[in-house]
């Protein structure tokens, strides 16, 4: 109900606002009132979770952290609003939020028709079933007859339909409206299987009483790339948000980390390295930012590898392993442009 | 004399010219305000490159609803799930708004029982469930209910009955050809009903002498219905569940979240209806039902004749903001996953096709119309069981 007041106001205050969607830079914005409004979860481990002094982290806070730090050279000008699933485009597109920050799935149909651009991809991701060991289910294709728990307004209920029907297989589908009283009702039994991304899979299990008890299946039945949003027609913003990450990205390549950076920029001789952290040429001018936004990216957030680490990372309570998520050279698919 | 005042009067200073002008100000201003927000909106729209308009109606939807009493697959569209929320919508709404005066009528007359412990026991139940938040309470009874129950591996079986966690499964009727002598019959025993009541009626006009219609039409519909499903040679066969791999299979079946939804809704309406239904016997004058039984009435026959009839003109205008409550309320059960209308259209069909603004506006048209027909409903029943004067 909470939400669905929320989604009201805002649909307000679409038709209320005088125009100040697509032409306004959203640069000016952020700096005059000094901080990002960054739109998250409501809470998913690793991803976007507020910890009980309400101090946010994970995958998804880090990619807005890294902004307000390219901005501002401080990464903490960062405010957050959590969304549930089903409030999040109406969110950014209101202009209540600026970036949207929320493991979204980029897709055809969002990227084209919601008034929204997908900058990259900060994760990549499929979706997976979790099943309770004691049903003794190996694989995905012996679900027939199963009944499924998933939570609503996601790219998961189209997948889940798409895998059963491909498969001609039977099923019963039960979607609850948030994530949190799905898997309440997946563990009380109401369900045989929980479904959603992998990435929230873990993240979820790890939530639950008896992690042990249950057990991810190896299919992956859908492509899932996860990254930051923003509002369609705002160019320079969406270029800072997808070159945010994409210095991380470099960076990581370079050998370039928080540990490092100060060291490196003092040092190095390497003008590709001294290019992005500032030390030579003005590469920041082009986006309306210093030079040394990209060391303050480095600085204060660290590299993709450094990021992924510390939330989701194999010591972490998610414990995902890097897979895909690693460095084109090191057999995964992140493969940014060059600065220069 | 007066004549002359008007004609001197200026224009501005007459009261009816003055009323005039404001209303026409204030008609001009709502329809400027009304048209500026809705020009606005297109322009944002346009400006944010959303698109607009229903024809997503038409597309195929792709997602599953759990629960469907039309035919409905994924490859159905948008629209047609529309329908199917809309008629499950209405469903838990018709359902619980009679579910919900059974129990208020039960717990009113309880609440007023000279039955010590009967009277105490309506009570409790009346300021616990109307003092506690509905969302609580339907979480309350979904999680409560599949805590319960066990696992479907080991339903608790009832001859063709299941009962687990995942529902309530009972063997399912299907129809054979021989089937419409069965209506036919049944119908038949309708009309004779009525043409029996109907005839009780006048005899009782015209000769005082009284015959048990009610009893014996319910014989009638009964019985008849019965002997021509028998003599039809028994044109039903059931489809049984049986138990499967994970869940029970085949057969009907009433799931959690149905009857979590249902009995959030009705005990609660219930325990608000309790109340008025109190109200209402307790205007009619205590005065009135002496008066019947010093006319040698019994009292079963003064609560129908005398005082219901009476209590029922304060009754139905309070109750019908509780059947309207009710069928508003029916939109929590999105929080359960009964997929209704917010589930549904404002849930999944908003997120995959974007389009806020008119998969709200379907909704506050469903929720307007459906509102107003039982306001529309309850205010013509509450004409027709008013005073006659005469």
């Amino acid at each position: 109900m909470k939400s669905n007041v929320g989604k009201i106001l805002s649909t307000a205050a679409i038709a209320a606002t005088i125009s100040t969607g697509a032409a306004a830079a959203t640069l000016d914005d952020v700096k005059a009132k000094g901080f990002i409004q960054c739109g998250v979860s409501t809470g998913v481990p690793g991803f976007s979770n507020a910890d009980s002094t309400g101090k946010w982290s994970g995958i998804d806070v880090d990619a807005c952290r890294a902004v307000s730090a390219a901005i501002f050279g401080d990464a903490d000008k960062v405010k957050y609003t959590p969304l549930s699933a089903k409030e999040r485009f109406t969110a950014l597109q209101s202009g209540e939020i600026d970036i949207l920050s929320r493991n979204t799935t980029w897709t055809y149909t969002r990227d084209a028709s919601l008034g929204l651009d997908f900058t990259t991809t900060n994760f990549y991701d499929g979706q997976g079933f979790m099943v309770r060991k004691d049903l003794g289910v190996e694989k995905a294709m012996e679900l027939d007859g199963a009944t499924v728990c998933t939570e609503q307004g996601t790219t998961t209920e189209l997948n889940m339909a798409d895998f059963f029907r491909k498969h001609n297989m039977d099923y019963v589908p039960v979607v609850v409206q948030k994530a949190d009283e799905a898997l309440s009702a997946y563990a009380s039994g109401r369900c045989d299987v929980y479904t959603t991304d992998k990435s929230g899979l873990a993240a979820h299990r790890s939530k639950l009483s008896d992690p042990s008890a249950h057990m991810i299946l190896p299919e992956t039945i859908s492509k899932e790339p996860l990254g930051p949003v923003v509002r369609h027609g705002d160019n320079q913003w969406k270029d800072i948000v997808t070159w945010t990450l994409f210095v991380q990205i470099n960076a990581e390549e370079m050998g370039i980390s928080s540990k490092n950076v100060a060291k490196i920029k003092a040092e190095s001789t390497d003008p590709g390295i001294r290019r992005l952290v500032g030390a030579e040429g003005k590469m920041g001018e082009a986006l309306g930012l210093s030079s040394d936004w990209a060391y303050n990216i480095i600085a204060e957030v660290g590299n993709y590898g450094e990021v992924f680490e510390r939330n989701v990372g194999p010591d972490t309570r998610v414990g995902l392993p890097r897979g895909v998520n690693n460095l084109w050279t090191e057999g995964g698919v992140l493969y940014a442009p060059p600065v220069r | 004399m007066s004549e002359k005042t008007t004609t001197n009067t200026s224009f501005f200073n007459d009261a009816g010219n003055r009323a005039l002008l404001f209303q026409v100000v204030l008609l001009t201003a709502v329809v400027a305000i009304g048209y500026y927000l809705f020009h606005n909106l297109q322009a944002n729209l346009q400006n944010q490159g959303i698109s607009t308009g229903f024809a997503f109606l038409n597309e195929p939807a792709g997602f599953p609803i759990l629960i469907h009493l039309i035919e409905y697959t994924e490859a159905g569209t948008y629209g047609r799930a529309f329908l199917v929320a809309l008629i499950n919508t209405m469903l838990i709404s018709f359902i619980g708004i009679v579910l919900a005066t059974i129990i208020g009528v039960i717990m009113g007359l309880a609440r007023l029982s000279q039955n010590w412990l009967v009277a105490r026991l309506a009570t409790v139940y009346i300021e616990t469930l109307r003092n506690i938040p509905l969302l609580l309470q339907m979480f309350f009874w979904y999680f409560a209910v599949l805590a319960a129950l066990p696992h479907p591996r080991d339903s608790i079986i009832f001859g063709d009955f299941f009962l687990n966690k995942r529902g309530i499964y009972s063997p399912n009727p299907i129809f054979q050809d021989g089937f419409g002598v069965v209506i036919f019959g049944f119908l038949a025993c309708v009309v004779a009903s009525i043409a029996l009541i109907i005839w009780a009626k006048k005899r009782q006009t015209r000769t005082g002498l009284w015959f048990p219609a009610y009893w014996t039409s319910c014989g009638i519909i009964v019985f008849g219905t019965i002997a021509c499903y028998f003599l039809a040679g028994a044109p039903v066969t059931f489809d049984l569940p049986e138990a499967s791999r994970f869940n029970v299979k085949g057969g009907m079946v009433l799931v959690p979240e149905f009857v979590a939804v249902l009995v959030a809704l009705s005990t609660y309406t219930g325990a608000f209806i309790a109340e008025i239904v109190r109200a209402g016997i307790l205007s009619v004058s205590w005065g009135q039902t002496e008066a019947a039984r010093s006319l040698g009435m019994r009292d079963s026959i003064t609560q129908r004749l005398i005082v219901l009839p009476q209590a029922l003109r304060v009754i139905i205008p309070p109750l019908t903001s509780q059947y309207l409550n009710l069928a508003k309320n029916s939109s929590l059960g999105a929080a359960i996953a009964y997929p209704e209308l917010v589930a549904v259209v404002m849930g999944t069909t908003l997120n995959q096709t974007g389009q806020a603004i008119e998969t709200i506006g379907l909704c506050m048209l469903v929720y307007g119309s459906l509102s107003l027909s039982i306001s529309f409903f309850m205010n013509w029943y509450n004409k027709k069981m008013s005073l006659v004067e005469r």
